[in-house]
C-alpha cells in the first residue's frame, strides 16, 4: 500500500461510475439525472488518463479520447438542458413520470 | 506512506463523498453544488497525474460552463429552496443492491487482472504535443475526430437554439 498503482485509481472511477448509476436510477428528476451522467462520463474519463499514464506512457491517445469526452458531454448537458426548458414550458413539470404520453 | 500516498487518498475520498451527496441529498441546489466539489476533486486528480491540461479543460469546461448552465436551469425550472420527494423505499433498495453488486464484480475484476506497469519511460503532456497531434494527417493524428467533433459541436448549438425557440403565434 505504498504506492498508488492503476488498480487504485480504478477503484475511484469504479466507486464514481456506480454513484453515478444510483443517482440515475432512484431521482426522477431530469436535472438530477443529468447530474448523474455528468458523474458516469467523468469516471469513463479518469479511466481513459489513468491508463494511458500507467499502462502506454509513450502515447498520448487517452489524453485525446479524454478531450473528446469533454466536448461531447458539453454537448449533450447543452442539448438536454434545451430539451428541459422545452419540456417545462409545455408540462410545467420536469419529473420523469409526468412525461409519459409516448408510454404505451 | 509517503506526501503523494496521502494526497491521493484525500482527493479519492473528497470525490467519493461530494458524488454520494450530489446523488442523495434532497435539495436540488445542494446538489449542484456538491457536483461542483466533485469535478473540481476530479480536477485535482488530473493535476496529480501530472495531466495539466487535461485538468485546466476540465475546470474551464465543467466547473464554468456545464454546472453554470445547470444552475441556471434549476433557477429558470424549480423552487430550489424545496425539497424533492424522497425516492420510494423499493427502487432504492434494489438500486442500492445492484450498484453494490455491479461494483463488487468490477473490482474483484479489475483486482485480479494484474496490470502490468511499465515505468521506464516517463509520461509527460506538452501542450505543443497534443496541438501537433491533434492537427496532424498522418496515421497517428487526430484531424478527423477533431473536424467531426468541431460539427457536432455546431449541430448542437444550432439544434438548441431551435429546441428551447418560442414559437410565436401571431397568425390569427
Amino acid at each position: 500500500m505504498s504506492e498508488i498503482t492503476v488498480t487504485h485509481i480504478l477503484f475511484v472511477s469504479t466507486a464514481l461510475f456506480f454513484t453515478g448509476m444510483y443517482g440515475l436510477f432512484t431521482r426522477r428528476n431530469m436535472i438530477t439525472m443529468l447530474m448523474s451522467v455528468e458523474l458516469i462520463l467523468n469516471s469513463v474519463n479518469i479511466n481513459f488518463v489513468a491508463f494511458n499514464k500507467y499502462l502506454y506512457p509513450g502515447k498520448l491517445d487517452g489524453v485525446f479520447f479524454t478531450i473528446f469526452v469533454i466536448t461531447i458531454a458539453a454537448a449533450e448537458a447543452a442539448v438536454a438542458i434545451a430539451i428541459i426548458i422545452n419540456l417545462y414550458r409545455s408540462h410545467h413539470s420536469i419529473d420523469v413520470e409526468d412525461a409519459s404520453e409516448l408510454k404505451y | 506512506m509517503n506526501a503523494s500516498v496521502i494526497i491521493f487518498y484525500i482527493i479519492a475520498a473528497f470525490i467519493l463523498g461530494a458524488g454520494i451527496l450530489a446523488v442523495t441529498t434532497r435539495k436540488i441546489f445542494r446538489s449542484a453544488i456538491w457536483l461542483l466539489f466533485s469535478l473540481i476533486g476530479i480536477a485535482s486528480l488530473y493535476f496529480w497525474m501530472q495531466v495539466e491540461f487535461v485538468a485546466a479543460v476540465q475546470i474551464v469546461v465543467y466547473v464554468g460552463g456545464i454546472v453554470v448552465l445547470i444552475i441556471f436551469s434549476i433557477f429558470l425550472t424549480q423552487k430550489s429552496g424545496d425539497e424533492m420527494p424522497k425516492p420510494l423505499k423499493n427502487r432504492s433498495i434494489f438500486s442500492a443492491l445492484a450498484v453494490l453488486f455491479g461494483f463488487a464484480f468490477t473490482f474483484n475484476l479489475i483486482k485480479q487482472y494484474g496490470f502490468k506497469q511499465i515505468e521506464s519511460t516517463p509520461f509527460e503532456v506538452k501542450v505543443s504535443d497534443i496541438g501537433n497531434q491533434m492537427l496532424s494527417t498522418t496515421e497517428h493524428g487526430f484531424v478527423l475526430p477533431f473536424e467531426v467533433v468541431s460539427i457536432l459541436l455546431l449541430a448542437a448549438m444550432i439544434g438548441c437554439i431551435v429546441i428551447a425557440m418560442k414559437v410565436k403565434h401571431n397568425e390569427q
